[in-house]
């Protein structure tokens, strides 16, 4: 059976996974090269056209259905869809495309029809699905709904409409990693195909030797985009050099960050990025076993994953015999079963293994015995999705943009309060500033900026006068933050940030293996001490008031000593979240230490909830809404807040029409 | 060899070696609470960090290798401070109740924290809460004292190959449990303790029988005898300053009896009974061409270990009961008789280096007609306890013989204490047994020393009969594993559940001091080697009892009480 | 889940290799709905591994769990830009209206509640999945409007 037809010019060369061609990307790309044929090179040059859907022959209408979309509303927008074409009685090609970044706008749907621009649509929940295509089809374009049009000099544009590269959310941004996502199907290797696909690995099999390869990623200056920043190719080195001859690739895609989901954007939106740049350095380090290690809350991501393996399997781009190069490489899927640490390299391994995932002590290091004790090459996802772009277009091409120690591009994940969450690709050396302001589109709601939260728990914050930091490894680290591996969480004056550090020791100590003490006990105490901070007084005893302030002078005493003995680096980063806030932030500490109030208001435990007599109306809602029955009074007389009895819900708040409650 | 240089002076190193290693041999102290002689470190405590040039964070001495030039720091301020750090924080969520503790004075955290000198509680979350789980007889265990080290996990793992505990859970929610956190009693615990003699607190501890003994003694209607172990004596002096491997059996004998015991006799003496018996069914095996190879029986854990993993090979176990089981059934139906005690009156206490003891003497098939064998099983540990509540002081009691009728034993009922020490003993009978005469050189080299599998082959007349000899249930599953898949052939094999025999049991001192273990060792071939009767078929005491009660080996009377046979576990959580 | 089909989710993982044991736990979960105490036995028998190392891996891993999950089962986000915009106080709805701490199942069967570090749709924050359907932007009105809809509707078809 063939098993890409859609692809096959004629039966003279034919390829398939049982009889792999050394050409047949060149072909694809090209002509045939076994065959002089007209209509054959004719053939390949308008399927691969049509794959971009440069040409088209009746609408086509791509949805948005990556995990953002799909839950925006993007499954019902798709059937609202074929519903108005089936009642119309017209003829449409729906297509699944992944993720454009702009989460904020989903569910994005575009449409195109023969000849004329990509025209991309924004909200398009399933109940204006009508709406918009009525228009469209009445030659009017929907206003509330455009978001642009994507620039093709091939196609007709549209007069009236602005494209979408120089709306500010992609003006300011730098796609490399992110160049296809959102704009083809990700489980269609043909498209993949049809925008350069596997030219790099075609490339770097027939043409390189593995330490050729190497070397030029180390030239290029790649740095791991998981958050260390080590260098990719020394890294490599590493492993290739080893003496061992059995060795393993292992794609770490166990996002666990909070506020992290590039990963999963890049797997779900362009999963045959990742599967080629696995290729190509299973193949620079002598690797012919790879693992993909994903988290479980990445189902679509999975899928995506499974197809794409199968896929470039069946076209002979994995298995046996590579392109007819004696390469061989078997890609396995792991999934992670929850748990932040096997993010951590050798935890990573040891949950790969069938173990707990807890981190071992270093040396050796995974290079040199990894998984089941063999050399083992651990990169991002990101960073694997980088190496195709740096095979198939050059160290100089990669080198082009960024800063001076930093190269490339670097993925982030724009969430929090700020206008446009989503996905964004900046170059290196970027501000923070642009990411937020200029990308992002600001704090929604008028609202001031506080800082944003880079590098997840081991991260710190950024606050505004630091907003013109340069996006790189090392200014990030010497503002007391990290890269990360790319969560940006923007928070605005509503955000208290001793609630912020405390969040996050929360989330290490939950996280923590338990392995070392200094992290286990250690994040537990700083936990507890910033609970003192945030809590409401217990009757104000005297020795509450010393043990608080005593817990708060250990407090930077027990970050250095957590970050200066614990076994990985979940511990050793621990205290960074709290380290960042305390100096950038120390007003608010006092005011809740010393004051005992949160600026914020945030803290449920210092908050004092009172009803203003004169706005209430004595509805009663409050009184049933409270759950600790902390509220008396009758009806159309005001009421009263008993605040021993308060445990700060703001359930009232909630239910209350009138504004009749104060919060201080 | 390459150099290091620590606190500033240059020290020699071995390529290879991990810096704690260097650090040790130099005598430089690092404390350690995780580390574990001869096992993987997991680098896990961080008590051991040192500041070595180079590197910006604080180095685990214990997972390090060392380098040429490496500078080391041992006890700068800031290794010092992290240290101190580390202990306040175990002591944050440790119980404050070292008083009622049974690790008292004997615990490595209180040590460690008087090293690092902690005056207060620094750190005031919450302490963990969890319950205690006593429900076996032999272990109880405490969550709230455990330091999460993962020594026990270790040792369960690596030296028994049980894994009756792993971690459970994460983060600081974590403990040392069984699968599913259930009682220890319904899982695959082999109650060795050797958990217990690895665990740096009171964590781990043996369930005490101190007390019941304790009101029997001072129960007037009572007659309260005890037998010991051949291994005690050679143990005990340890805990008393004492030198290392001294045979204290005299003293220890008096002391009991100040204590308040009736009767004093030694576990030596069934010891030789067993080998009685257990050459016997061996030579009868033989002979006869029953189940081949034949396992010894007297090790409870061992004894469990096969029921649950290898029920299909209980054939090959010996049917004798243990030592400490048929002296208990002697006594309760045979002493009582000749000295016209009720059993119901009698309370019949054994003193062991065991745990499983414990678990052993409470088995449904330990006793006659609902009485059972034993009462009450003391460790080493308690024992010293008991001398130590009574005020005894070893050096100066004089020592008193054991009593009859089971006082007498040979030096080959007391090497029963050491690896190799019953394959010894019965050779020598079985010899006599098969061939009428006695073995030429009584010292059967080849089944002696600490090697963790040994194996010979004895002529015995025609006969060449294949023995092995293993310690520790890791070493006894590669010998069942190679007896399975028929690489080897063996006529007797000799298991026992702890490392090194009963001298590294589970109920002696706390600590894994291979040196005193050694000491014991010796103690006990030394005995052996001076003695006069040095088998057990001469020692007048059982010629005596087969004249008088038994008739002769395997004969229906002691089948019935000496006998027994074992199941497969359905019951528990393997 | 009867023992058989424990064993066909065994047989698909032939070799007794303790990398499928994370794999299987998570075929056996996602056909189960839990670990129970006999299919951890069973596993360990295939693979040869002590229960306390099986039962040591799934209680390390956020995913498993050892009771049976409710009718609807609702996983709270928690992570960073969920807790921005105010996922605390959206878990603490939930557990009051519920009336059951994460990892609890409701008496009735209806609901199981567990946090999630991050379900990684960030853009939608605050996130509740509810039987592997996303819910944005919830706030604590749309919880209480959710839960009391599938009460009634969980009520009806029993």
């Amino acid at each position: 059976m063939n098993k890409n037809d859609i692809l096959k010019c004629c039966d003279e060369c034919w390829h398939e996974s049982e009889k792999p061609c050394n050409d047949y990307i060149d072909c694809l790309n090209s002509e045939p090269k076994c065959h002089t044929k007209e209509e054959c090179a004719e053939f390949l040059k308008t399927n691969f056209a049509k794959l971009r859907y440069d040409v088209i022959d009746k609408p086509v209408v791509f949805i948005g259905t990556g995990t953002c979309g799909l839950g925006a509303g993007a499954g019902k927008t798709k059937s609202e869809v074929q519903n108005f074409f089936d009642k119309k009685g017209m003829e449409v090609q729906i297509v699944d495309v992944g993720c454009i970044g702009i989460c904020a706008l989903e569910p994005i749907m575009d449409i195109q029809v023969p000849g004329k621009a990509r025209l991309s649509f924004k909200q398009v929940t399933s109940d204006v699905v009508e709406e918009i295509f009525s228009d469209f089809f009445n030659d009017k374009i929907n206003n509330k709904h455009i978001f642009g049009q994507h620039r093709n000099e091939k196609l007709e544009a549209y007069s009236d409409v602005p494209f979408l590269d120089e709306h500010p959310f992609f003006a300011h941004q730098t796609r490399r990693v992110l160049e296809n996502c959102g704009i083809i199907n990700p489980t269609s290797i043909e498209e993949y195909f049809a925008r350069g696909g596997f030219k790099a690995l075609s490339e770097a099999l027939r043409r390189h030797t593995p330490t050729e390869l190497c070397d030029t990623v180390e030239k290029s200056g790649l740095q791991g985009r998981g958050g260390g920043g080590f260098s990719t190719g020394r890294k490599w080195k590493f492993t290739s050099n080893a003496a061992e001859k059995q060795r393993y690739l292992v794609c770490n895609a166990d996002e666990g960050d909070p506020g992290a989901f590039m990963d999963r954007a890049v797997i779900e939106g362009d999963p045959y990025k990742l599967l080629e740049g696995m290729a190509i350095t299973a193949y620079a380090i002598g690797a012919s076993k790879a693992y993909i290690y994903i988290r479980a809350e990445y189902p679509l991501a999975i899928k995506h994953l499974n197809i794409a393996i199968a896929r470039a399997t069946e076209c002979g781009l994995l298995g046996t015999n590579i392109l007819d190069t004696g390469f061989n490489l078997d890609i396995v899927i792991k999934m992670g079963a929850g748990a932040f640490v096997c993010g951590e390299e050798t935890a990573l391994l040891n949950s790969i293994e069938g173990k707990r995932g807890m981190p071992k002590p270093r040396p050796p290091y995974p290079a040199v015995s990894g998984l089941f004790g063999k050399p083992t090459v651990i990169n991002n996802v990101e960073t694997l999705a980088n190496i195709p772009n740096i095979i198939g277009n050059g160290v100089d091409w990669f080198r082009s943009i960024g800063t001076e120690k930093s190269k490339g591009t670097k993925v982030f994940a724009l969430s929090g309060n700020i206008t446009f969450t989503g996905l964004v690709e900046v170059a290196m050396g970027t501000k923070v500033r642009d990411v937020v302001y200029d990308i992002g589109g600001g704090i929604p709601n008028g609202l001031k900026y506080k800082a944003v939260q880079i590098g997840g728990p081991s991260g710190g914050c950024i606050p505004e006068h630091l907003l013109d930091t340069e996006i790189d490894y090392d200014s990030l680290k010497k503002v007391g933050a990290m890269m990360g591996s790319g969560g940006l969480v923007v928070m605005d004056e509503r955000t208290c940030m001793v609630d912020v550090a405390s969040f996050f020791m929360d989330f290490i100590q939950r996280e923590s293996c338990g392995k070392c003490i200094p992290c286990r006990e250690g994040t537990k105490q700083m936990l507890e001490i910033l609970h003192r901070i945030t809590s409401a007084p217990k009757n104000g005893q005297s020795t509450e008031e010393l043990e608080r302030y005593q817990s708060v002078i250990n407090l930077n005493s027990l970050a250095n000593v957590i970050k200066d003995t614990s076994l990985c680096g979940l511990g050793k980063t621990a205290p960074n979240p709290v380290l960042s806030t305390l100096k950038f932030f120390k007003e608010e500490y006092e005011a809740h230490i010393f004051k005992r109030k949160c600026p914020a208001k945030v803290c449920q435990g210092l908050l004092t909830f009172t009803i203003n007599p004169d706005a209430c109306t004595g509805c009663t809602l409050c009184i049933r809404a409270c759950p600790s029955d902390a509220i008396i009074g009758t009806l159309k007389h005001p009421h009263h807040i008993i605040h021993e009895k308060c445990i700060g819900c703001g359930s009232c708040v909630d239910v209350c029409r009138f504004n009749a409650i104060n919060v201080e | 060899m390459i150099t290091i240089e620590v606190n500033d002076k240059k020290l020699e190193a071995k390529q290879g070696e991990t810096v704690l290693s260097a650090l040790k041999r130099a005598g430089i102290s690092v404390p350690t609470l995780c580390y574990l002689d001869g096992m993987t470190p997991t680098g896990a405590c961080r008590m051991c960090v040192v500041e070595i040039d180079g590197f910006a964070d604080l180095i685990p001495s214990c997972a390090f290798p060392v380098s040429d030039g490496m500078k080391i720091q041992t006890d700068s301020p800031r290794v010092l401070n992290a240290r101190k750090t580390i202990v306040e924080l175990l002591l944050a969520n440790h119980p404050d109740d070292c008083l009622y503790c049974p690790r008292n004075m004997n615990c490595e955290l209180q040590n460690l924290s008087e090293i690092a000198g902690v005056t207060d509680r620094k750190f005031l979350a919450k302490k963990s809460e969890h319950s205690l789980d006593f429900s076996s007889p032999s272990i109880i265990r405490d969550p709230e004292k455990c330091i999460l080290c993962g020594r026990c996990v270790r040792v369960c793992e690596e030296v028994q190959g049980v894994s009756a505990i792993d971690f459970i859970g994460r983060g600081s929610r974590a403990i040392v449990a069984t699968a599913f956190n259930e009682g220890i009693n319904v899982s695959n615990c082999i109650f060795c303790g050797q958990c217990i003699n690895v665990c740096p607190t009171g964590a781990l501890t043996e369930k005490s029988d101190i007390k019941n003994v304790l009101n029997a003694i001072n129960d007037p209607k009572k007659t309260v005898v005890c037998q010991i172990a051949p291994s005690v004596s050679v143990t005990v002096g340890e805990e008393f300053g004492i030198k290392l491997g001294e045979d204290v059996a005299g003293v220890m004998t008096s002391a009991l009896k100040q204590i308040g015991f009736d009767r004093v006799f030694e576990t030596s003496f069934s010891a030789d009974l067993t080998i009685m018996e257990e050459a016997a069914e061996l030579v009868s095996r033989i002979v006869n061409k029953g189940t081949l190879p034949m396992f010894t029986s007297c090790s409870p854990g061992w004894v469990k270990f096969i029921e649950q993993y290898y029920p299909q090979l209980l054939g090959n176990v010996s049917s004798c009961k243990s030592p400490q089981q048929m002296l208990g059934s002697l006594i309760k139906n045979y002493f009582t008789k000749s000295e016209g005690i009720d059993p119901k009156d009698i309370y019949s206490v054994s003193i062991m280096p065991c745990t499983a003891k414990k678990f052993e003497a409470g088995r449904g098939e330990m006793g006659l007609d609902g009485v059972d064998d034993i009462d009450a099983v003391l460790t080493t540990r308690e024992l010293v306890k008991l001398i130590k509540m009574k005020g005894l002081d070893l050096k100066s009691i004089n020592p008193m013989l054991p009593d009859d009728p089971f006082g007498d034993r040979s030096s080959a009922g007391k090497i029963f204490g050491v690896t190799g020490g019953v394959m010894e003993a019965a050779i020598r009978t079985a010899y006599n047994m098969i061939t009428g005469e006695d073995l030429k050189n009584l010292v059967i080299k080849e089944v002696r020393g600490l090697e963790g599998i040994k194996e010979a082959t004895v002529k015995i007349g025609d006969l060449e009969v294949n023995v092995a000899v293993a310690h520790g249930l890791g070493n006894a599953r590669k010998v069942m594993e190679s007896i399975i898949s028929g690489e080897k052939n063996y006529h007797f094999v000799e298991i026992m559940t702890c490392p090194n025999g009963c001298i590294g049991g589970g109920g002696q001192p706390i600590g894994l001091d291979l040196d005193a273990v050694r000491a014991r060792m010796q103690a006990l071939y030394r005995i052996d080697e001076k003695e006069a009767i040095r088998t057990s078929h001469d020692n007048p005491s059982i010629k005596r009892i087969y004249d008088e009660f038994l008739g002769k080996p395997n004969s229906e009377i002691s089948h019935k009480l000496l006998h027994t046979h074992y199941h497969k576990r359905e019951d528990i959580l393997v | 889940m009867s023992m058989t089909a424990i064993e066909q989710v065994i047989e698909k993982y032939p070799e007794a290799r303790r990398e499928y044991l994370i794999p299987l736990l998570q075929d056996i979960q996602s056909l189960e709905g839990y670990l129970s105490k006999e299919s951890v036995v069973k596993v360990g028998q295939h693979l040869k591994l002590p229960a306390s190392k099986i039962y040591g891996v799934a209680t390390f891993y956020n995913q498993f769990r050892f009771n049976a999950p409710g009718k609807y089962h609702i996983q709270v986000c928690r992570g960073t830009a969920c807790h921005v915009k105010g996922s605390s106080s959206l878990l603490d709805t939930v557990t009051r209206e519920l009336k059951i701490k994460p990892g609890q199942t409701t008496r009735d069967g209806l609901f199981s509640l567990e946090v999630v570090a991050c379900l990684g749709a960030c853009g939608l924050a605050p996130l509740v999945c509810i039987n592997g359907e996303f819910h944005a932007s919830v706030d604590n009105k749309k919880i209480k409007k959710i839960l009391k809809g599938l009460t009634t509707e969980g009520k009806k078809n029993e």
